[in-house]
């Protein structure tokens, strides 16, 4: 089918969603209370806001993330040419890989992949 | 040879009787009509499948029944459930951010329904044979972070916000693992395409014929990929009793179907690139020297194959969630980081060390 067919996936899924939600909301019983509307806590009255400050951990995570994916990235076009180029580009991606132990290491010597 | 009409042949059919009635555009909006049409029915039926066979494992593995009351042994449980949800209200809590929270089904749902894009369920059976198919299916699967970050983040609930983080950092920490996994055999078949990765193992499947790499890389992919879904043992992002439902706490009616109905969709386009990465797609399964065995084999039509071993996996996932425990979150962080990640990337240059030997068979 071609690149279509992703137009038209995207389309199933919205229309799909689009169209359970929307006979979800035709068809619900609706009832009004004010206690309905407040964010589910485990039933005690919420405190203070929700957007506050969390864990800096994630962030750490995820900039290791970054470089890691990348690296990734650019593994998927050297395996697909592995077999044609041979010896050469396994060395290659020896290096490449040894540089990004190297920066893993460095991550777990200064800790940042220990969760605080 | 085979006595099977193929999905080629009933693709062409199907082409030809439009044609001889509809003029060539009609032709071409009906048929996208008919595949979106399979599409759905497709996802549907697979999670109505799914469903039903998870609480059926999981009552069997603790040792009762499971469903039994809604229609033959509670087959039509799946469906009572759905019919419960269309009636039930999709609440909005007060001081939610309206806009995201309302957007992120349609996300995450999707999201999983593009993943399925690429995908060979038979010989012929296959929307778009992508050059890129793998990498495709990586790309796209991850964006689904993006709608449960914006589901936890919306709710204007602390236990959302709390899930929703803690499945992003664990999505995106165990992609690398997974991404690395199937890099071990696209190096030792070349391709990213489906359709060629699934050829290349017409002489074997993968997990056989790549030595100790390509099983290491299975066992891998498993692990990252249940991590992946935020199922047990590594469902921390939703553990009931610290953080009620995780990221979909404040989701109800059919707004939370739509997030369980692309939680079972994502499990099934997992296994499936599991089924067709690693046990061969379609292929049926031979053993070298038995040739009667392989005859046999050759009948079972190819898409019970591709079914069957979609199945195996989720069966699997399925009974990781009775064995093991559930891990906190620096257990999680410290699996993927310390061990899997750093084995990973040493087990891809022992993967091209023995393709360029040219040790794998």
């Amino acid at each position: 089918m071609g690149s279509g067919s992703l137009i038209l996936l995207m389309f199933c899924g919205i229309l799909f969603a689009g169209l359970a939600i929307g006979l979800g909301k035709v068809f619900s019983i609706k009832t009004y209370n004010t206690e309905k509307g407040e964010a589910y806590e485990c039933g005690i009255q919420t405190e203070g806001t929700t957007w506050v400050q969390f864990n800096v951990g994630y962030y750490l995570f995820s900039l290791i993330f970054l470089v890691f994916d990348v690296e990734i990235v650019f593994l998927y076009p050297w395996a697909v040419v592995l077999k044609e180029i041979g010896m050469v580009a396994f060395t290659e991606i020896l290096i490449f890989s040894l540089f990004l132990f190297m920066g893993l290491l460095y991550a777990y010597k200064k800790k940042a992949l220990t969760w605080v | 040879m085979i006595l099977m009409i193929g999905f080629k042949d009933i693709t062409l059919w199907i082409h030809q009787m439009l044609s001889g009635y509809l003029n060539p555009g009609w032709v071409v909006a009906s048929e996208a009509l008919l595949v979106g049409l399979a599409m759905i029915l497709l996802v549907v039926i697979m999670a109505v499948a799914m469903i039903y066979m998870e609480r059926k494992v999981a009552g069997f593995m603790q040792l009762r029944l499971g469903p039994m009351r809604v229609g033959l042994w509670g087959s039509m449980q799946a469906f009572a459930d759905v019919l419960k949800l269309l009636l039930k209200e999709c609440l909005t809590p007060n001081g939610a951010d309206k806009l995201l929270f309302s957007l992120a089904p349609f996300v995450v749902l999707t999201v999983s329904f593009l993943a399925l894009a690429p995908f060979s369920f038979a010989p012929g059976l296959q929307l778009w044979d992508l050059n890129i198919g793998v990498l495709y299916i990586s790309a796209v699967s991850s964006i689904g972070v993006i709608g449960i970050l914006m589901a936890g983040w919306s709710s204007n609930n602390k236990y959302s916000l709390l899930g929703g983080m803690r499945s992003g950092a664990q999505i995106v920490s165990y992609e690398l693992s997974a991404g690395l996994s199937i890099i071990a055999i696209v190096i030792m078949c070349g391709s990213l395409s489906i359709h060629d990765i699934i050829l290349s193992q017409s002489d074997g499947w993968w997990i056989f014929k790549g030595h100790l790499p390509a099983m290491f890389a299975f066992v891998v992919f498993v692990i990252a990929s249940t991590a992946e879904l935020n199922r047990a043992p590594f469902d921390l992002a939703e553990a009931e009793q610290e953080l009620t439902a995780g990221f979909h706490t404040e989701y109800s009616g059919m707004q939370f179907a739509m997030f369980f109905l692309a939680e079972y969709t994502n499990m099934f386009i997992v296994s499936m690139v599991g089924t067709t990465v690693f046990l061969g797609g379609w292929m049926p399964f031979h053993i070298v020297g038995f040739e009667a065995f392989n005859h046999l084999m050759d009948y079972v039509p190819s898409f019970i194959w591709f079914f069957g071993k979609t199945f195996f996996i989720l069966f699997l996932i399925m009974w990781f969630r009775w064995t093991f425990p559930r891990m906190r979150i620096d257990q999680l962080l410290k699996l993927e980081w310390k061990y899997l990640l750093p084995l990973s990337i040493i087990n891809i240059v022992i993967a091209a060390f023995i393709t360029i030997m040219g040790w794998h068979f």
